[in-house]
């Protein structure tokens, strides 16, 4: 459910190898520890943070991103060309790519890959970020058998014709959902296909023992020189991140795959020993309360910037020790469009309380907050209640399970607020659209959408149509700046609160080499596992 | 009942108990005046710098929790919590059991045989699974929980129940009062449900200690009474990530779970003594 | 007797039809959709219906449950939403867990409870007996989760002498077992000690006392065996508790059992998995019921196969 980014600036750092630090080498083991067992490893249905990295080590797509950055780069696809009309892009393959079965990639592959994730027997979560390819919705309604906009004029070219501009195109053949797989393995496997994953990429999958351990191994035909540098990756689940993270300490794991575990946070920062083994990253995460702005006292916007003024964003960031930076708007400070010289909403009660009773709230108002029942969140949904009681918003507590609260927001009038942490947006690629459509546009202001603020305003919307059409390159600084107009406008209208921005700390054994970049990698969590490597001599 | 007293007080273990249950009523009761603070109250100062619970000191003498707030405080007013639940959930158990074993017992035919069969049916049930699956689809709150619990504590009450009316009601003096020509409802409410009373006791009592950990255990999970209504259980579950530095937030409720359960159970366990015709008299 | 099977195997059948229809229901009034969550945040509305469509999730209630009782007769237990894998091979990835948890916790209980009830008994109404007495009231009284988290920081983060959770080799069973196994032990223990008070009591001890004999071989020959009755009959209802997995104790220590896969399916709405596992979890329940009465007869040949 989830793509990272860091600075652009990363790349640089990736690039120049760190001084003084041992060459990277070729072959080893690493071990990496989770909790829960992997759900799927099918590129088209699998969207949680967890299989999301590993899906991008087995498969690959028509492009990718340098690793430790955001900048996108082809990779199935050798070159791309753009139309005049920025409708049309077609795509060169790179020959001689090979599946996990030994066969050779061809265009047919790409075509039958992406119209599987659009199929909706498919059941793919990600079917939708396709919709800007022509016909769409004639595939999606069953009308026809296949994308009308995908054609294959030879074994080597793919050419995708889109029905409007879309300046996130490229994205969207970077994210899993589009990544090859080969037909004839998934109609061997069918429904099982995510147990029996057969792609291209650097991985293959070799054991999958449930509830237990799986077994990447090198794919001794990965198109790309001197990669992966593992021989193999040992995932064993079913481990406590306590566990985990003593046996790191014990030399017995390279990788939490979970995280360092918050009891132990404080005193793994604060113990030198281990202070270095920790690489602190930002992550384009937001988490932020939503008001509904259909509901009452919501309706107004004077109480919705009351409770912008009313949050102590610091104390909730301090009762999760310090893991996230304060948020004054929807985008993460790594995210293009973030402005760093907006000042948003400060902490002050008392212009709080005036602006309530401005709104004719002099007397206090009762109405109910949601929010998920695993921690930390109900803990915050608790501080941020107390915050607005301080300002007369009595606030009772719904604490639900996530489906439950996913259900509510998506009803026009159940949730008058809801806390997002837990299902917080991460977006799934670094561009400032994903953060607008399906949670603050009208598009997703819909019964079952995740606008769980129900803020539709169509003047935005057609701003954002306008950003999203300038596919010319050239113009790409202007779009951003469009989108952030955007964005600041919302911040105006107050739908949301924005409280913080998660950071990510991974922690590494000892043995691991590689720069910082890969570690805190923005679109592979926890690490990109195609780049790391286990260092001379160990 | 002079009998009942003298076999309570007269046996360490059950004062024990007694008191126990009588600290924690009081508590519950006079919960505003005893405790420190407000339970919900989230100190400034309650936090380190860093966001870790303080250790039980001068201030706060339980220590604080994760959202610096007293703890102490927040013990008192669960004790409330439980209390209610406890009370209210068994109290309802013991009510729709009471009425659906008396009914199958006494009056059989197919409507005794269906409650009968009903019941066999929820026997069957993973009790725990069953909970925790209702507490997830109603939206917890306390009252909702004490509901919860009830629903799946009534079927062992209407079993017992069921047994003793079957046997009850071919006693002869049953058959006297039909033979004089009293109707089933009196003949219930005179004759059956005095001896019934108790068994119905003892359960009450007894159910209590399983109420009241049913109560944490589905609060533990995260689906119990909604925060910040403090409860013995949820704030173990608030608060565990942290037992290996802050071993206190998991140690003093989870004594307090403990030595309320083990109260009901010794007082239940000396009552059923005390009343059950076929164990009186039987050696210590 | 093969008769006798029969028949409780066909009563079983149909408890087992009601179960599925009462955890059907109650799992259709969760207020979420579990098509929303399959669809992810940006699936259109034709994705959102066409999967429903696929799930049969647009049928009336009675026809969705009709289905999917037509399947589960035949052994089907259908697909996981979200893991798209067979809940009958999840169960089943999930039961070397469970069954060694619950032999590890039936074990512990066995020898923790029927040892202290045998020693109470022969002590009976001295100090010992009393204590005894109140140390199982205790361990009944006390929730698993404070026990199993206390026990998890003295021995495995203080002392270090257990893994900190997990699963694996013998030393991870050992505290979830012993933490399943103490509780559980306080019932066989106040359970042994009065079988065996009443057994003692019993004629035919006194004329062994009468003839002599030991008072080992009294307490272990004559009333062991009598006494194990009761206890034959908690264990087939452990049998069909720990099934349904533990849920707290698998939380607590991080044990990859059925309890674990149950609680996150409730989570997120996974609606085969939570239908499934009732559904396995009672065919444990009626299966040791069934077992101990079975065994019954061949430990006190007096009893005769009921109903």
């Amino acid at each position: 459910m989830r793509t990272f980014l860091t600075t652009t600036a990363l790349a640089l750092s990736l690039l120049a190898a760190p001084a003084g630090a041992a060459e990277p080498t070729q072959g080893g083991e690493m071990i990496v520890t989770y909790k829960d067992d992997v759900s799927t490893l099918d590129p088209a249905i699998g969207y949680d943070w967890q299989n999301w990295s590993m899906i991008k080590s087995l498969f690959d797509g028509l492009m990718d991103y340098v690793p430790g950055t955001t900048e996108l780069v082809p990779d199935l696809a050798e070159s791309y060309e753009l139309s005049e009309d920025g409708l049309t892009y077609t795509f060169k393959l790179r020959k001689g790519v090979k599946f996990h079965n030994g066969r050779e990639l061809e265009a047919a592959d790409i075509k039958y890959s992406i119209e599987r994730a659009v199929r909706p027997e498919t059941q793919s979560p990600g079917a939708g970020f396709f919709a800007s390819i022509e016909g769409f919705e004639a595939l999606t309604s069953g009308a026809a058998e296949e994308l009308s906009g995908i054609t294959t004029p030879d074994d080597y070219t793919v050419k995708i014709t889109l029905s409007r501009p879309d300046a996130t195109f490229l994205h969207v053949m970077a994210i899993n959902f589009s990544f090859a797989v080969p037909r004839e393995e998934v109609e061997k496997y069918g429904q099982d296909f995510g147990k029996n994953p057969v792609g291209t990429g650097a991985f293959r999958l070799a054991e999958w023992t449930l509830g237990q351990r799986l077994v990447f191994e090198r794919n001794p035909d990965y198109y790309k020189e001197g990669r992966p540098r593992l021989d193999r990756i040992v995932f064993e689940v079913g481990q406590e991140p306590l566990v985990a993270l003593l046996r790191l300490q014990r030399g017995e794991v390279d990788i939490l795959g979970d995280g360092i575990p918050p009891a132990k946070f404080l005193e793994i920062m604060n113990d030198p020993e281990w202070r270095d083994n920790v690489v602190e990253g930002g992550q384009l995460h937001t988490g932020y309360l939503a008001m509904n702005v259909t509901m009452k006292p919501f309706d107004n916007v004077l109480v919705r910037r009351a409770v912008n003024h009313a949050i102590n964003k610091d104390r909730i960031i301090r009762i999760i020790n310090g893991r996230a930076v304060p948020a004054n708007q929807p985008l993460p400070p790594a995210m293009p469009g973030h402005d760093p010289n907006y000042e948003g909403y400060a902490f002050d009660p008392e212009k709080a309380k005036q602006l309530m009773a401005e709104a004719g709230y002099a007397d206090g108002v009762d109405t109910e907050l949601y929010a998920m029942n695993t921690d930390p969140n109900p803990r915050i949904a608790q501080a941020i209640q107390q915050d607005l009681a301080a300002i007369g918003i009595r606030a009772e507590l719904q604490v639900l399970a996530q489906a439950n609260v996913i259900a509510a927001g998506g009803e026009k009038d159940a949730a008058p607020m809801i806390w997002s942490g837990g299902m917080a947006w991460i977006a799934d690629f670094p561009d400032p659209s994903n953060f607008y459509g399906p949670i603050l546009g009208c598009g997703g202001a819909v019964p079952g959408g995740w606008n769980w603020s129900w803020y539709c305003n169509e003047e935005l919307d057609a701003l954002a149509a306008e950003a999203d059409a300038m596919v010319d390159p050239a113009k790409a600084e202007e779009r951003i700046d469009l989108w952030r107009r955007i964005f600041l406008r919302i911040m105006d209208d107050a739908p949301w609160a924005p409280v913080f921005h998660e950071q990510r700390f991974t922690m590494k054994s000892d043995r691991l080499g590689g720069p910082d970049a890969i570690f805190v990698d923005p679109v592979h969590i926890p690490v990109h596992y195609d780049e790391v490597y286990i260092e001379d001599g160990q | 009942m002079s009998h009942l007293r003298d076999r309570i007080l007269g046996d360490r273990v059950a004062l024990f108990g007694l008191t126990v249950i009588a600290v924690t009523v009081l508590a519950a009761l006079f919960a505003e005046r005893l405790a420190p603070y407000p339970p919900d109250r989230q100190f400034f100062d309650g936090l380190t710098l860093e966001g870790a619970p303080l250790p039980p000191n001068g201030r706060f003498w339980l220590g604080t929790d994760l959202l610096g707030r007293d703890l102490l405080s927040r013990l008192i007013f669960g004790a409330r919590t439980s209390l209610i639940i406890g009370i209210v959930a068994n109290g309802a158990a013991v009510a729709i059991g009471a009425l659906l074993g008396i009914t199958a017992g006494y009056l059989r035919g197919w409507i005794g045989t269906a409650i009968m069969r009903f019941t066999d049916l929820m026997m069957a049930f993973p009790a725990l699974l069953l909970a925790i699956a209702l507490a997830a689809i109603f939206s917890p709150s306390l009252w909702i929980v004490a509901l919860v619990i009830a629903m799946v504590n009534w079927v062992q009450i209407a079993r017992v129940v069921y047994t003793e009316t079957t046997s009850l009601a071919e006693r002869e003096f049953i058959e006297a009062a039909r033979a004089i020509g009293a109707g089933p409802f009196r003949i219930l409410l005179q004759h059956v449900l005095p001896h019934l009373l108790p068994t119905l006791l003892v359960w009450a009592t007894l159910g209590v200690a399983t109420t009241v950990l049913l109560e944490a255990t589905l609060s533990y999970l995260g689906v119990g009474v909604r925060p910040p209504t403090p409860s013995w259980g949820n704030i173990i579950f608030e608060n565990q990530t942290y037992f290996a530095t802050a071993p206190w937030l998991v140690f003093f409720p989870g004594v307090a779970i403990l030595l309320l359960a083990l109260s009901f159970n010794l007082v239940g366990d000396t009552l059923r003594d005390a009343l059950d015709p076929t164990q009186r008299g039987r050696e210590p | 007797m093969i008769g006798y099977i029969a028949r409780r195997l066909g009563q079983a059948v149909f408890i087992l039809i009601g179960i599925s229809l009462v955890t059907y229901v109650l799992v259709y009034l969760i207020p979420a959709d579990p098509v929303r969550q399959i669809a992810g945040r940006s699936a259109t509305p034709e994705t959102v219906e066409s999967i429903r469509r696929q799930l049969g999730l647009d049928l009336p209630l009675w026809q969705q449950y009709l289905r999917y009782l037509g399947d589960l007769l035949q052994g089907d237990l259908g697909r996981s939403y979200i893991q798209k894998t067979e809940v009958a091979t999840l169960i089943a990835s999930r039961l070397p867990a469970t069954l060694e948890l619950m032999a590890g916790a039936i074990l512990l209980e066995l020898l923790i409870g029927l040892s202290a009830g045998i020693y109470a008994a022969s002590r009976r109404g001295r100090p010992a007996d009393r204590a005894i007495m109140v140390a199982s009231f205790a361990a009944v009284s006390a929730p698993q989760f404070v026990v199993g988290i206390l026990l998890l920081y003295v021995f495995a983060v203080q002392l270090g002498w257990f893994p900190i959770g997990g699963y694996g080799t013998l030393w991870h069973l050992v505290l979830p077992a012993l933490t399943l196994g103490l509780l559980g032990g306080g019932w066989y223990a106040r359970m042994m000690r009065s079988a065996m008070i009443e057994v003692l009591r019993q004629d035919y001890i006194v004329t062994a006392r009468a003839k002599g004999a030991g008072r080992f071989r009294i307490l272990f020959v004559h009333a062991l065996r009598n006494a194990a009755l009761p206890v034959v009959a908690m264990v087939g209802l452990d049998i069909g508790i720990f099934m349904s997995g533990a849920v707290v104790v698998e939380s607590v220590y991080g044990w990859p059992g059925i309890g674990q896969l149950a609680w996150q399916a409730i989570q997120r709405v996974d609606i085969p998995i939570i239908v499934g596992v009732t559904i396995v979890a009672a065919v444990a329940i009626v299966l040791g019921n069934l077992l101990a009465d079975l065994v019954a007869p061949f430990i006190d040949p007096r009893i005769k196969f009921r109903r």
